[in-house]
């Protein structure tokens, strides 16, 4: 009798070990659907620090001055949050060189259903694009793991913050319902 | 009496102030290396102007994150009390971080509010607080019990002390007058950051 094939880890829990194999103990976040297995299983492992921020700049705030005390975090937030985040962005993690590692779940594509997602969404990558944050697209789950732990360890080594856009691709994303 | 204890001083009671002598008497009291993260524009200046502190951090930009900021550090340094000076309109502008707070509730963390009910440095004009709002009630309201305006200079320099002491997040509030700030700090984010993070061990 043959083993029975073991199922691989969901994306979460690639990401969580990966935060946590890098060293990344404080997690703050305006929450999200998709991210909500994520952000369960970070609540549920006491290696992390996490809470929520009442808005997304507030958040990026937190993680700077945690980096700055010596302690690594992320952000969590969703298409539309990001829509907060250009004057923290412009103003103090890029100036100020801070490591700030920030999860998007991806909304505003691949079938989405409110046009105020879709339209945040377009804005997103130029705001990135045009200060200059590193960001990825995370699509596939064979290259999610390698994605992140790399980009983490330049974030840190260089000193710059970096964006993950999780894809519906990656996440299943937020199915519309009736 | 203090008004931490009696509740009995208002922002309608409470002396106008100065912020850059009050700033001097907080930073006179700093022993033990304590961080102090100065918000955007005179609180910054005036902070600056009392001396160049290793463990200051001044924010060039992003209005409205200086108690943020101050959480972040007070969360990955527990042993490091932990000062935000922040203005009224800073404030106002990511109130919501007051939630944040009461509900983190970390023992080393003080934030001073400077409130002259102005906008000052884009023009004077009056913010919400020189009317209808009350930060100390908003603070109150956001679950930090541990919130007060300060009645005059003495009553400032014993509620920083008994914050000092680590008891849990404490706010106050003091009323100034519209003199400008002191001094100007330096402009170079990368040098600030970087100072700060030597101040308080970050860095070798």
């Amino acid at each position: 009798m043959t083993k029975k094939p073991t199922q691989p880890a969901p994306w979460y829990e690639i990401v969580l070990a990966t935060l946590k194999a890098n060293e990344v103990k404080l997690v703050v976040y305006v929450p999200d659907k998709v991210f909500t297995p994520l952000i369960k299983a970070i609540h549920a492992d006491p290696y992390f620090i996490a809470f929520t921020a009442t808005r997304e700049e507030e958040a990026i705030g937190i993680v700077t001055g945690a980096w700055m005390g010596g302690m690594r975090g992320a952000v969590l937030m969703q298409t539309s949050g990001f829509g907060t985040l250009p004057n923290a962005l412009a103003s103090l993690v890029v100036p100020s060189q801070i490591p700030a590692l920030i999860f998007v779940s991806e909304r505003g594509t691949l079938g989405e259903f409110n046009l105020g997602q879709a339209l945040v969404c377009r804005t997103m990558r130029p705001v990135l694009d045009s200060i200059g944050i590193e960001t990825h697209t995370i699509t596939r789950y064979d290259e999610l793991e390698f994605i992140v732990d790399r980009s983490i360890k330049q974030a840190v080594a260089t000193q710059a913050p970096v964006t993950f856009i999780l894809s519906p691709l990656l996440t299943g994303g937020k199915v519309f319902q009736h | 009496m203090t008004a931490t204890q009696s509740g009995a001083v208002s922002a309608h009671n409470a002396k106008v102030m100065n912020r850059f002598d009050l700033t001097q008497r907080l930073v006179a009291q700093l022993k033990h290396g304590e961080a102090v993260i100065g918000g955007i524009g005179n609180a910054n200046f005036d902070l600056w102007a009392s001396g160049q502190r290793p463990q200051n951090f001044y924010m060039l930009g992003s209005m409205g994150l200086t108690i943020p900021i101050a959480l972040g550090v007070a969360i990955a340094q527990p042993q490091r009390h932990v000062i935000a000076l922040e203005g009224d309109g800073s404030l106002l502008m990511q109130i919501g971080c007051l939630a944040t707070v009461a509900m983190r509730m970390p023992k080393n963390l003080t934030m001073v509010i400077w409130d002259n009910g102005l906008y000052q440095i884009t023009g004077s004009q009056p913010t919400a607080t020189a009317s209808t709002a009350d930060l100390v009630a908003m603070a109150r309201g956001a679950g930090l019990a541990n919130s007060a305006w300060a009645g005059d200079e003495g009553d400032f320099d014993r509620m920083v002390a008994g914050a000092l002491k680590g008891g849990g997040p404490t706010l106050i509030a003091a009323r100034i007058d519209h003199k400008p700030a002191v001094g100007a700090t330096d402009r170079d984010p990368v040098q600030i950051r970087e100072r700060f993070m030597r101040g308080i061990g970050v860095r070798p």
